[in-house]
């Protein structure tokens, strides 16, 4: 049994989405639909003072984030036909798209906004970690496009090694699902369940 | 060298093809779709094939693309990557709009047959019609043209949607009947490719790579996002995010945006108003002068005209030294100090003087600009002012050290094919092409920059537009050049060949349907801190009635009778046989071209740059090719270079009548000291990710992700009544669009950032240029046609606007 996870290098990333568009091209995603999206958290001001001058206390930082494949799923627990499950052997998140019936609970349970329903295919979508190229020796796509390096997977000792288990905001506590995400945080980062760091572009992922 | 990693078990098997679709490109290829476009399966089973090509867009980045290809369709675009790829390892990996190319090739609104236009110029209405009626016009045109009014009347304006090295095909053709009117500048550096020679020559200016940085303890990035505007994996996004880990230096970002390069890393943006960096510079020298922590050492060997004991000898005792100019003793007579530099660049006197004591301490000091700064009314002189920092206090030629200009980069250096010779003598500077179609008999080298003669002997009558969308959409002020373009009488003929009918197009009399030039064979050199070449084969058959421009060219060439001159009795593919033999002979590296073409890519890590290393070590020997051999911050040869000029008062520093010859601060015609109570916001331009300048700009996956918005700050938008994600106008004297808003501190109070490229969507029946609402969102309908001083080149920063409500 190996189990799988993801690393987020947040001190490298730069928010281009080159993850997502290798995603949705390799799993032939079209509009509406993303498997990973890249989430921008900003905060603070950028002012002037009564001399014209500029003076900012304003933060800015990318999260790219897909499924995260948790220990104690959302999705799984709420599913009501066992469509949603995690492989045993690899931890990996997917869903069975024949017994799923697109009630959309797992969409509403997931605190990473992973699983979607997709309203065509009638049944809900969402990452599943490339598992057949993890299976052949490879990477999820996303990880191998990324033009930054900021994105790894590996198994979970590895990744636990590289950051800190989904200690980000805009994410909840990792108490909670126990998310296999291990983040190295860039200086701006704020912490998961921080208040203040809020998802400012939610055209873009949602 | 390193060669890329092997293909995987599964491709490997079925990757045969990449040789085998050579063989299968031959001549009878163009017609092998039939009239449907359907083509025969080119497999019989349902194998995958592996063929490799490159990103063609202007963009140094040409990044690597690895198509899946099953029955001859391609299934999924993968780049040149690997599970165990170190941080150390650079792998041009393709950027998100690489990674959409199959949205792109199998768009609905890709060209696929020979269109003629039925409707007005710039209606966009045109129907099918067959190749031989398509080359029958535009050879007949341009005989009739040429005939008329001679071969300066033929212009090919710049278009740079294409690179390869056999990506000007036109020119060459061109050349062949008797030449073309010439450009020069780009719509990309027109301003500091201009002041750089004046300043540095043109021979040891280019730059210290990114890698150089790694040594430094002090880095300045001015107006520059290395990640968005290369987003390759082995050009400056990965060199940026490389060189930011290895460094133990101090970076400041000087951007009125918080661009993406800086996210993450927000304690190194500093603020600036857009367009005064020279402001902040001379401040900063004002500074280093008064505390004696300029290096007179450095400026007394290696420049002249910091102050009076390197002036040239007809300028001395007229404080028209630069030290004069910042002291206050020469040129406008005000005293540049900190606190004058901190109302103009918005910037506090404390933190000028605190940046100008770490510029005066710190060892080594890598001072870097992107090319945003220079494109503005003021480009040259800010351009020039950047590059002056750095000889301030001698910090060039030395490991850490750049020259204040963008950052060089290493290439595969490869042969393109011959352009021949253009016995046309005349050359205009691409931004003015519509002035020329409009009026270029009044354009003089005098008043509009014009080269090779005084003036011109006839306008513009006849254009090729290859893979270009500069005639509206990525030009100034759409709407002018649009009055100019839809009237027939002015240029009779346009020629357009394009994969799209992106706005430029909509002008066209005939369109040809191009290839991609990853559907065709190809080869590219190309790098950043490290060196790539990347050799491709057609990924499928052609399809529909597409061709490759070398063809397009070949069949015009070929009704004009001169089709032995052009190809001289070769295919494209044997042209790239032998100028790549050619690049060989001269770089024992290079693989042979098989092994090239089956390896795809080939990679070669680059050393660090120094920029001007060896004019630091030996001045003499190694003399610079300005006219004194130093550098030059006072410039005896711009003030030669433009005697008789129609110099405007706001081309230059109050008081003067000519140019600037020192690399002062002149405030913009359309900037932050120039708003109004009816545009009272600056507005800049920005690259955005999901396009390249106008490239990509249908993909509506991109589009999704990439909305086109206009970056405002709260203190602006909540008077306004704006809140995040409204729709808005953006107007000014030249137009209005529409977009959305994105409400955010990354941007400065007083500007709007919104980024270039978006394609411009407007019903342009009115004869009035207000009423032509752009819901495209192209900043180019608020931009400017009038061009700077002294490049004569696109000011499209320099804009003022004002924002509401839709």
């Amino acid at each position: 049994m190996t189990r799988y996870a993801f690393h987020f290098d947040g001190t490298r990333c730069t928010g281009c989405k080159t993850c997502e568009m290798a995603c949705k091209d390799f799993k032939d995603l079209s509009v509406g639909t993303a498997f990973r999206k890249v989430y921008e958290v900003t905060l603070g001001t950028t002012e002037r003072d009564a001399n014209g001058c500029i003076t900012s206390s304003c933060v800015s930082y990318p999260l790219s984030m897909s499924c995260n494949h948790c220990d104690d799923p959302a999705c799984t627990k709420v599913c009501p036909t066992t469509a949603m499950h995690k492989d045993p052997e690899t931890g990996l998140v997917s869903v069975d798209a024949d017994k799923c019936i697109g009630c959309g609970y797992c969409h509403m349970a997931c605190p990473y906004n992973a699983p979607k329903v997709d309203r065509k295919k009638g049944h809900s979508v969402k990452c599943d970690g490339c598992a057949e190229r993890v299976a052949a020796g490879e990477k999820p796509v996303c990880v191998e496009a990324c033009p930054a390096r900021a994105l790894d997977f590996g198994t979970i000792e590895e990744m636990a090694k590289l950051g800190e288990r989904g200690n980000i905001a805009p994410l909840p506590e990792p108490t909670y699902t126990k998310p296999n995400l291990y983040i190295k945080a860039s200086a701006d980062a704020l912490p998961a369940g921080a208040e203040d760091g809020k998802v400012v572009n939610p055209l873009e992922v949602m | 060298m390193q060669d890329m990693p092997s293909m995987n078990r599964r491709t490997f098997v079925k990757s045969t093809g990449a040789l085998g679709a050579l063989a299968a490109v031959g001549g009878a290829a163009a017609t092998g779709a039939n009239l449907f476009g359907a083509t025969e399966p080119a497999l019989a089973e349902s194998e995958e094939k592996i063929t490799w090509g490159h990103c063609a867009i202007n963009c140094p980045g040409r990044c690597s693309l690895k198509f899946h290809v099953k029955d001859d369709e391609v299934v999924w675009v993968d780049t040149c990557t690997s599970k165990d790829a170190g941080f150390d390892d650079p792998q041009p990996r393709a950027c998100l709009r690489g990674r959409t190319y199959r949205r792109w090739m199998n768009h609905p609104d890709r060209i696929n047959y020979p269109m003629k236009r039925v409707g007005k110029r710039g209606e966009g209405k045109f129907e099918r019609i067959s190749w031989d009626e398509a080359i029958d016009l535009a050879a007949t045109k341009l005989k009739e043209v040429i005939e008329k009014y001679g071969n300066e009347a033929v212009y090919l304006p710049y278009a740079t949607g294409v690179s390869a090295t056999t990506a000007r095909p036109f020119q060459r053709m061109m050349n062949t009947v008797g030449g073309f009117l010439k450009f020069y500048n780009s719509y990309s550096t027109a301003q500091i490719s201009c002041i750089t020679p004046y300043m540095y020559g043109s021979k040891q200016s280019s730059g210290s790579t990114l890698s150089a940085a790694e040594d430094a303890e002090l880095i300045l990035v001015f107006g520059s996002s290395p990640a968005e505007t290369r987003q390759g994996g082995a050009v400056s996004h990965y060199d940026y995010a490389h060189m930011r880990e290895k460094t133990k230096g101090k970076i400041y970002v000087i951007d009125p945006r918080m661009n993406d390069s800086v996210m993450g890393h927000s304690d190194q943006w500093l603020p600036i108003n857009p367009g005064t960096d020279a402001a902040l510079v001379a401040g900063i020298a004002h500074w280093l002068i008064k505390n004696d922590k300029v290096d007179t050492e450095f400026l007394h060997k290696y420049c002249v005209g910091f102050d009076e004991e390197t002036m040239p000898e007809a300028y001395q005792g007229k404080s028209m030294s630069y030290s004069a100019y910042v002291l206050g003793s020469g040129y406008d007579k005000v005293e540049k100090t900190p606190a004058w530099a901190a109302k103009i660049t918005g910037i506090p006197e404390k933190k000028i003087e605190e940046l100008a004591r770490e510029i005066a301490e710190t060892r080594p000091l890598y001072v870097v600009q992107g090319w945003g700064p220079q494109r503005r009314s003021n480009g040259e002189w800010t351009a020039w002012a950047i590059m002056a920092l750095p000889c301030l206090v001698g910090q060039i030629g030395v490991a850490g050290t750049n020259n204040g200009t963008r950052e060089g980069s290493n290439s595969v250096s490869l042969t393109s094919m011959p352009q021949g010779t253009n016995p046309v003598k005349a050359s205009i500077p691409c931004f003015l092409f519509a002035d020329a179609i409009d009026h270029g008999t009044e354009m003089t080298s005098k008043n509009a920059g014009v080269k090779g003669v005084d003036k011109l002997s006839v306008n513009i009558k006849y254009m090729i537009n290859y893979a270009g969308n500069c005639l509206t959409n990525q030009n100034g002020d759409i709407n002018y050049v649009h009055d100019i373009l839809s009237d027939e009488s002015k240029c009779e003929f346009i020629l357009g060949i394009d994969t799209v009918l992106c706005d430029s197009m909509k002008y066209a009399d005939v369109i040809l349907p191009d290839m991609f030039r990853f559907e065709q064979n190809t080869q590219i050199g190309t790098g950043g801190d490290n060196a790539y070449m990347i050799t491709g084969t057609p990924c499928t058959t052609p399809k529909f009635e597409r061709k490759t421009a070398f063809e397009m060219a070949q069949l015009i060439a070929d009704k004009m009778g001169t089709k032995d001159k052009f190809d001289e009795g070769k295919t494209e593919e044997q042209w790239i046989r032998d100028l790549y033999e050619q690049a060989r002979a001269k770089n024992e590296m290079l693989p042979t071209f098989e092994e090239a073409q089956e390896k795809g890519v080939v990679v070669t890590k680059g050393k660090k740059k120094i920029s001007m290393e060896k004019f630091i070590a030996d001045p003499v020997a190694s003399a610079l090719d300005t006219p004194s051999g130093k550098i030059e911050i006072f410039s005896e040869k711009l003030l030669k270079d433009t005697v008789g000029w129609e110099v405007a008062k706001d081309d230059t520093v109050s008081g003067l009548d000519t140019m600037a010859l020192v690399p002062a601060y002149i405030p913009e015609w359309y900037g932050v000291e120039s708003t109004t109570d009816e545009y009272p916001l600056a507005l800049g331009g920005f690259h955005y990710r999901g396009r390249l300048h106008s490239s990509w700009g249908g993909i509506e996956e991109l589009k999704e992700v990439n909305p086109q918005e206009a970056w405002i700050n709260p203190a602006d938008a909540e008077p306004r009544g704006i809140e995040q994600g409204d729709t808005i106008h953006v107007k000014n004297e030249f137009g209005t669009i529409e977009l959305l808003a994105k409400v955010t501190p990354r941007v400065i109070p007083g500007m709007v950032a919104i980024s270039q490229g978006a394609w411009h969507d407007a019903d342009m029946s009115s004869s009035d240029h207000k009423a032509r609402l752009d819901k495209g969102g192209s900043i180019n309908t608020l931009t400017t046609h009038r061009p700077s001083p002294l490049a004569k080149g696109n000011p499209q920063h320099s804009n003022i606007c004002e924002v509401v409500k839709a």
